[in-house]
């Protein structure tokens, strides 16, 4: 567990600390016949860095897909800023949440893809100005600006008129980074933002990403393959390997002393490569 | 080529244009609504949307206007030719377009509507916001192709008596026997008024896609 988290199992500690922005409990996934998640306890504090390493198939992808409703889990609650995600209290007990209940939740949570995403009918600026106009009720003026400003910290603030479809990919990731941060959300996840690039282009969204962990208060969750960068710009590296957390702690014990045998042959894979 | 013909097939083509305007229209609203009826959360607006699509495109254009024109006065509705004609052939290429629009919204990719998620959208303006406008220019093409479809099934409506193009055709080779002259007048009006309709639809179909384009 992270130094600077609250003990999570009681609320009270919640009152003068933040408490966890994320915190997983007991959470399992299952498709079909194959558990992804498995009873996952995790947690992320405000404001923490968290790079998710693991192997193919270990549920990277799924743990932030279910924290941003993209998938149900199965069984276990996910709590966002101490509020259950998937579930809503009714008569003290926990339901299935209703769309107006996602939508309320979810608003914390925001989301790079792995393949953009970008709305290929919409200008640039446009990308950046949707929904903090149609959904968060900003005036076109004041999310123009925002998106401005946004795209300027980008490099992209002269393709303002442009269509994605006129973007380098590097270009794109970067406009989908400034879309999602538009939005202000406390957490951002980042689904292995680079791997779709050319190699030549993986170097600027890397820099746009060590900026942003370095001046931003919003928590990040990084799924990553780009090691390097994981040690970086981590407080906390966690080894995924079969839907669990198989170790994690500081960027420079698991990747100077990793205990686990499995994060062990896991990194001899990958850095030797 | 006896010119004289002309102006009785012309007052013809402008009824034959307006059915096709006033049915492509009806047919769009509906293509639309059904479409999106389809693929409803809502268990009995699917099964209605579905019904309506499977029924209309199950039988012919010609029984359904008979229906239209003949039988429903029997249960006290009656149309006039004009009204029941393009009712029939609205309902009928909508059913066609209906399926179109749920391909379309269904090719839109998964990841956009994730993209729509996890900005917070609502499902009513993903819909309308992110999936309608993309879905959009992919109707385009086959939409085209139904308002083509559409202008050459109104000369079926001369059975029940609407004066459009074909029918006037009819009535001329009757009164003047001259048959040859007046189908190949016909075969020249379809096509001058058919062209000018592809082209248009080209056209926007250009439009709307240049940005698309990768
Ligand atoms: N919608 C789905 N239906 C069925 N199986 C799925 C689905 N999504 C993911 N899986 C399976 O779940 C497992 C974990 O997937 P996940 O994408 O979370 O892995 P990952 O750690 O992100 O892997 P990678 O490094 O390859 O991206 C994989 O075996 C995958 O095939
Ligand atoms: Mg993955």
């Amino acid at each position: 567990m992270p130094a600077n988290a609250s003990d999570p199992a009681s609320p009270e500690n919640g009152r003068s600390d933040p408490g966890p922005v994320v915190r997983f409990e007991q959470v399992t996934k299952r498709f079909g016949d194959l558990t992804v998640l498995d009873r996952l306890d995790f947690e992320v504090a405000q404001n923490e860095k968290i790079a998710i390493i693991g192997p193919s198939g270990s549920g990277k992808t799924t743990i932030l897909r279910v924290l941003m409703t993209l998938v149900e889990p199965n069984e276990g609650v996910v709590y966002v800023d101490g509020e259950p995600l998937w579930h809503k209290p009714a008569n003290g007990e926990l339901v299935r949440a209703d769309e107006a209940h996602l939508r309320k939740v979810r608003k914390n949570i925001g989301m790079v893809f792995q393949h953009f995403n970008l709305f290929p009918h919409m200008s640039v600026l446009r990308n950046v100005t949707e929904a903090p106009i149609h959904v968060l009720g900003r005036s076109r003026s004041e999310a123009e600006d925002q998106a401005l400003h946004l795209l300027d910290k980008v490099g992209l603030g002269d393709k303002t008129d442009q269509f994605p479809s006129q973007l380098s990919g590097g270009q794109k990731q970067r406009v989908a980074i400034a879309r999602a941060l538009a939005m202000q959300p406390k957490v951002m996840l980042f689904d292995e933002v680079t791997s779709a690039l050319d190699p030549e282009l993986v170097g600027e969204v890397l820099n746009i990403l060590r900026d942003l962990a370095r001046d931003t208060e919003m928590a990040m969750l990084i799924v990553t393959h780009e090691m390097q960068f994981a040690r970086d710009v981590a407080d906390r590296v966690v080894f995924f390997d079969s839907g669990r957390v198989a170790e994690e702690g500081p960027p420079s014990k698991i990747f100077s002393a990793p205990e686990n045998p499995r994060t062990q042959s896991f990194l001899k894979a990958v850095l030797d490569h | 080529m006896g010119i004289d013909l002309l102006p009785t097939l012309l007052r013809g083509a402008g009824i034959t244009i307006q059915l096709t305007l006033a049915s492509a229209a009806l047919a769009l609203v509906v293509a639309l609504i059904a479409g999106l009826g389809r693929l409803s959360p809502w268990k009995p607006i699917r099964i209605l949307a579905g019904t309506y699509v499977e029924v209309f495109r199950g039988t012919s254009v010609l029984v359904q206007l008979f229906w239209f024109y003949f039988a429903l006065p029997l249960f006290g509705i009656r149309l006039d030719a004009f009204a029941a004609g393009v009712l029939a052939l609205g309902l009928n290429v909508g059913a066609y377009g209906a399926e179109t629009v749920r391909g379309s919204i269904l090719s839109v990719p998964r990841g956009q509507i994730e993209a729509g998620i996890a900005l917070n959208f609502s499902a009513a303006q993903r819909m309308r916001r992110i999936v309608l406008p993309q879905a959009f220019v992919m109707m385009l093409p086959p939409f085209g192709n139904n308002l083509i479809e559409l202008l050459k099934a109104t000369a079926l409506v001369s059975l029940i008596t609407i004066p459009e193009m074909t029918f006037e055709g009819y009535s001329l080779q009757m009164t003047t026997g001259r048959t040859n002259e007046i189908f190949l007048w016909l075969l020249l009006l379809y096509f001058a008024v058919a062209y000018p309709l592809t082209l248009g639809v080209r056209a926007i179909e250009r439009r709307v896609s240049a940005f698309l384009r990768a």
